[in-house]
């Protein structure tokens, strides 16, 4: 299998990572690609940028521990993970997974499953910048505030827990 | 050992990192928690509600109980929201 994990603080361009991963292939008969993009509001409330802190060193370990669990439960002949920090402003894409397989339910599974790990166990953390009303350049370090980690994410995350239908059933016989 | 902190736990200590060595009586993440937490204010305010407070050995996730003997590095964060 095709491993890239990245994290970087530039853009990235999802055709180019997409050619990237079936190049000079012609195994792969699907590619799924999520990308995430940064809105212009949360909770409701307009916002001028998010900005991304993470923990070196373990971002990539932990993007890695579950592209190896992907790897275990689906068929994947690839993976990209490519997951941006610092200052990001609405439309701008955070974050990209793209998985590849001979057929197209391996590949729709482990994107979902590692984007929702991403989600709640890869140790990056959102501020978010509220619209500056001060003058413009200037630093507003009072007006941005940690976004709290939803439940749905957690419940989302959770549902890959429980063993897959019929895995158990055959490992029980 | 070396001691990482991020987003508000970091912001509320006021240091990303820095090196300690706990008593031997601090044997887990909680207590090694409730040690940082008696250092001063900062601290405190911290690890006030140190349920919520995620815990990483040498980068790996770990639970409150989990050993802090041979760790070379803990690190201390909210719940993440990435993706």
């Amino acid at each position: 299998m095709t491993t890239t994990i990245r994290l970087q603080r530039e853009p990235f361009d999802v055709a180019a990572e997409t050619e990237r991963l079936t190049l000079d292939r012609t195994d792969i008969g699907a590619v799924v690609t999520f990308t995430g993009l940064c809105r212009a509001d949360e909770n409701g409330k307009p916002i001028a940028a998010l900005t991304l802190e993470h923990y070196p060193g373990m971002a990539e370990a932990e993007i890695g521990r579950h592209v190896e669990e992907a790897a275990g439960r689906w068929p994947l002949l690839g993976v990209t993970v490519i997951h941006r920090h610092g200052r990001i402003i609405p439309g701008e894409a955070i974050v990209l997974v793209a998985t590849a397989s001979s057929h197209r339910e391996a590949a729709f599974a482990a994107a979902s499953f590692l984007m929702d790990y991403l989600k709640t166990r890869a140790p990056f953390w959102k501020q978010v910048e509220a619209p500056s009303e001060t003058a413009a350049g200037k630093e507003a370090e009072a007006k941005k505030i940690w976004v709290e980690a939803k439940a749905s994410d957690d419940a989302a995350a959770g549902r890959w827990s429980a063993p897959a239908p019929g895995r158990q059933a055959a490992k029980l016989k | 050992m070396k001691l990482l902190y991020f987003a508000w736990v970091r912001e509320r200590i006021g240091k990303a990192e820095e090196d300690l060595e706990p008593p031997v009586g601090v044997a887990t993440v909680a207590e090694l928690m409730a040690w940082l937490a008696e250092r001063d204010d900062q601290y405190a305010h911290a690890f006030e509600n140190a349920g919520v407070i995620r815990a990483a050995i040498d980068h790996r996730h770990v639970r409150p109980e989990a050993a802090i003997a041979g760790a070379s590095e803990i690190a201390f964060f909210p719940p993440m929201t990435g993706g």
